[in-house]
């Protein structure tokens, strides 16, 4: 048995004045494990990353993260150098003037030197085929390619664990495959918020739903998914080996059942 | 919104340091702010003009600044000939235009072209982000660089917020009239900006703390002072001292 990074134990959480988003809930992430979360607009899936990031509080119940529980804000600084979120909106994740700069913030904050930071942020960018970026100007990116940057802001810090928060909506098509394959090639243990079925499928394994503050856990993705899609791309010649790349375009499987 | 029109080029001015051409700019506008006498004002200017040429910019762009400030100045010329108590030059109606009126306008003149354009060589011939890496150097106030490098960074997001919301006011049938609507409808959408600027800066700063932010601002760009740099500062230097010596010297 793998042993799990991320813990929650019976953890709550209400907005002041509004509804409870987490009623008691238990769950677990191991080690290497890709987890998807599905759920309605205001179910809690973000506010869930929001707990695991320290950037809200939960009401009662216990975070352990690595192991260790984790409730003040000094434990959160420790652990939140080995936690990668993306956020849902990129421009709120990129705010230097140049996308090196912005690359070499997260490395600057952990005490390295500019000129490490520089080569280390200018080797993220290589991972991602992002090479000629370096100098261009944040606010003047495409979705996609801020998109692209904010993930590279991200994996410069080399997490374990990453939290991904509506990491394709308002994509197109190419940069979503871009992402899933970057997904898909990495190793680390990954939580993904979506309402998109069809990119969990693509990039986790696991598939849980949020719904009254409950997570539960549906099934694997390759079953699921296959049950998913099974009427609409029926009458498409397709083999369902145990891989998910069969998929066809989302256009032929946008009805559920 | 900002264009930096003077900010990329391949000047000598471009390739000074940027803390040098910083303090310089500093160094001179106080300079000239101070000075009174008409001998150093004019060294000043030839010095700002001087510096502007080297620094190899659009004419027309740098004119076009200097019109904006000079159109205000004008305003200073029709109101303090007047206003200034002193001797006489000559009598409209019931005002007497003085000389120490007409000699304080000349003076404002002088002293405002000359710091305008010693700022247009200098500081603007740098991106803001540079100026603010520059300026953290400098030992200035990290939360007052944070505050210039953030707010370049989102007067963009908020320029295009506003387009948003203009536009979806636009789409709804929405001209502006001199009514009541229209003053309210700016005021809901001014408001609007207001509120979503506050929220996307606590995102923003969720954001950075997720990075390992805790208040200290690192910076990535550095700043070499060359031997060129020397001699630009020793040239800067003996500059301000002539104009220094120029006020100050006994008549």
């Amino acid at each position: 048995m793998k042993t799990p990074v991320i813990e929650l134990e019976n953890v709550s959480f209400s907005y002041p004045g509004g509804k409870t988003v987490l009623d008691r809930v238990d769950f677990q992430l191991r080690n290497g494990e890709k987890v998807g979360l599905i759920g309605p607009n205001g179910s809690g899936k973000s506010t869930l990353l929001y707990l695991l990031m320290g950037l809200q509080k939960p009401a009662e119940g216990v975070l352990r993260l690595f192991g260790r529980p984790v409730r003040t804000e000094a434990e959160f600084q420790q652990t939140r150098r080995r936690v990668g979120l993306l956020f849902q909106n990129a421009d709120d994740q990129l705010f230097s003037p140049t996308v090196i700069e912005d690359v070499a913030f997260g490395p600057l904050n952990l005490g390295m030197a500019p000129t490490q930071a520089r080569q280390k942020a200018k080797e993220a960018l290589e991972k991602l085929d992002l090479s000629g970026f370096q100098d261009r100007i944040t606010y003047l990116l495409s979705g996609g390619e801020k998109k692209l940057v904010a993930l590279a802001t991200i994996l410069v810090m080399e997490p374990e664990v990453l939290l991904l928060d509506e990491p394709t909506t308002g994509l197109d098509e190419a940069t979503c495959q871009r992402i899933i394959d970057i997904l898909n090639d990495m190793p680390i243990s990954t939580i993904t918020v979506s309402h998109e079925y069809d990119f969990l499928a693509r990039t986790t394994r696991q598939i849980f739903s949020m719904q009254e503050g409950q997570i539960r856990f549906n099934g694997s993705s390759a079953d699921l998914h296959s049950h998913y899609h099974i009427h609409p791309a029926g009458t498409v010649p397709h083999a369902h080996p145990n891989s998910h790349s069969h998929l066809p375009t989302r256009s032929a499987e946008s009805d559920p059942d | 919104m900002i264009t930096e029109e003077f900010a990329i080029g391949a000047s000598p001015v471009h390739r000074i340091d940027p803390r040098l051409r910083v303090g310089a700019a500093v160094l001179f506008s106080c300079t000239a702010a101070v000075c009174g006498r008409f001998e150093p004002l004019f060294v000043c200017l030839m010095t700002a003009v001087a510096l502007t040429v080297m620094a190899r910019l659009d004419p027309r762009l740098v004119v076009r600044r200097l019109l904006l400030v000079n159109g205000l100045i004008l305003f200073l010329w029709a109101v303090l000939p007047l206003t200034t108590e002193g001797s006489a030059v000559m009598t409209i109606g019931p005002a007497a235009v003085t000389d120490e009126g007409l000699l304080l306008s000349a003076r404002i003149t002088l002293k405002s072209n000359a710091i305008l354009l010693a700022l247009i060589a200098l500081v603007a011939t740098q991106p803001i982000g540079t100026l603010g890496h520059a300026l953290n150097r400098m030992k200035m106030s990290d939360k007052l660089v944070h505050l210039l490098l953030i707010t370049y960074r989102y007067i963009f997001v908020l320029e295009q917020e506003y387009s948003r919301l203009a536009r979806a006011a636009r789409v709804r049938s929405f001209t502006p009239k001199t009514r009541i609507h229209t003053y309210r409808t700016y005021a809901y959408l001014i408001g609007m900006l207001f509120v979503r600027a506050a929220a996307r800066a606590e995102r923003v700063h969720q954001a950075m703390v997720c990075r390992g932010f805790s208040g200290r601002f690192y910076s990535l760009s550095e700043f070499s002072f060359t031997k060129t740099d020397g001699a630009w500062a020793a040239g800067i230097g003996a500059v301000l001292l002539a104009v220094g010596w120029l006020e100050w010297m006994p008549k």
